[in-house]
């Protein structure tokens, strides 16, 4: 007899602070997402098959975006990070053929409303402020299934 | 003479209420607690190792901050910065503050203010692992007890 598997939401957290990404990891493991957790942007686009061109640039008008079965639903990352910030990352993700579609939220410790905004306006579907709560986590399933 | 299970629960529950009462411990910690369960039964004390490595990490790296001449305000508000970060996301709510003044000092490139910053910010997190590590020693003396540690 064939087993039914519940699909499961995939969840990509990108912090480079550990205690954060084990935070937010038990926090969308017990929302029953499935997690990969990376601790630079560099790597969530690694991960997201966006992959450096010769000039080893993300630059998106000549990098190759190589067709992958990675499933990500959503993308939740630090904004402060060292080298690429959770900024640059949303940019790169809204800018991609095949990233733009998957929605992206903001994590940060700080309540500046030009840096809410700036998000927002670039696409990004929620800003969550530090430390991230179940409730924030509970605020996610609605964005993923538009 | 050995304490009995309900005892040490009592110790636990005070020991725990006072650290809040005190301030050295905020709500952020009750909901990391809440995060622990069954199949995550030792999550608390895995994050709070992992907070007392990150901290004596960055307590170094800004002590070799302020040693330099002259000191490096630019890296030691980044430390500050990480630390005010972690704290936070524990529920440190005392060495979460200092940190904040701390940084107002780097932006200021106050160094003497940052040498006495830092001076209370090691002493905030002695006293905190202490505490915790004490809070620590009771669960486990419960346990061993046979009983389970109230949170």
């Amino acid at each position: 007899m064939a087993m039914t598997v519940e699909a499961q939401f995939h969840v990509l957290a990108v912090d480079d602070s550990l205690i954060d990404r084990m935070l937010i990891e038990r926090l969308l493991k017990i929302s029953s997402f499935h997690v990969t957790t990376v601790d630079s942007a560099t790597k969530a686009l690694k991960f997201l098959g966006l992959v450096e061109d010769e000039l080893r640039t993300f630059d998106t008008h000549v990098a190759s975006e190589i067709h992958q079965d990675i499933d990500v639903n959503l993308i939740i990352t630090d904004y402060c990070m060292p080298g690429m910030t959770g900024y640059d990352l949303l940019r790169k993700i809204k800018e991609s053929k095949s990233l733009k579609n998957i929605p992206v939220v903001i994590m940060s410790s700080e309540n500046l409303p030009s840096r809410i905004n700036r998000c927002l306006e670039e696409g990004a579907e929620e800003f969550l402020l530090k430390p991230v709560q179940q409730a924030d986590v509970n605020k996610l399933k609605p964005h993923l299934l538009k | 003479m050995t304490m009995d299970v309900v005892q040490l629960q009592m110790k636990l529950r005070e020991h725990q209420a006072a650290m809040f009462h005190e301030g050295f411990l905020d709500d952020q910690f009750s909901q990391l607690q809440k995060l622990q369960d069954e199949s995550t039964p030792d999550f608390v004390t895995e994050v709070m190792n992992m907070f007392f490595d990150d901290s004596e990490k960055l307590l170094k790296n800004m002590a070799r901050c302020l040693e330099q001449v002259p000191a490096d305000f630019q890296q030691l508000d980044a430390h500050a910065h990480q630390y005010k970060g972690s704290s936070a996301s524990i529920g440190a709510a005392r060495v979460k503050s200092v940190c904040a003044t701390f940084r107002t000092f780097c932006e200021a490139k106050n160094l003497e203010g940052c040498v006495r910053c830092l001076q209370h910010l090691q002493s905030e997190y002695s006293q905190l692992k202490i505490n915790l590590q004490h809070l620590y020693q009771l669960q486990q003396q419960i346990k061993a007890a046979g009983g389970s540690p109230p949170t």
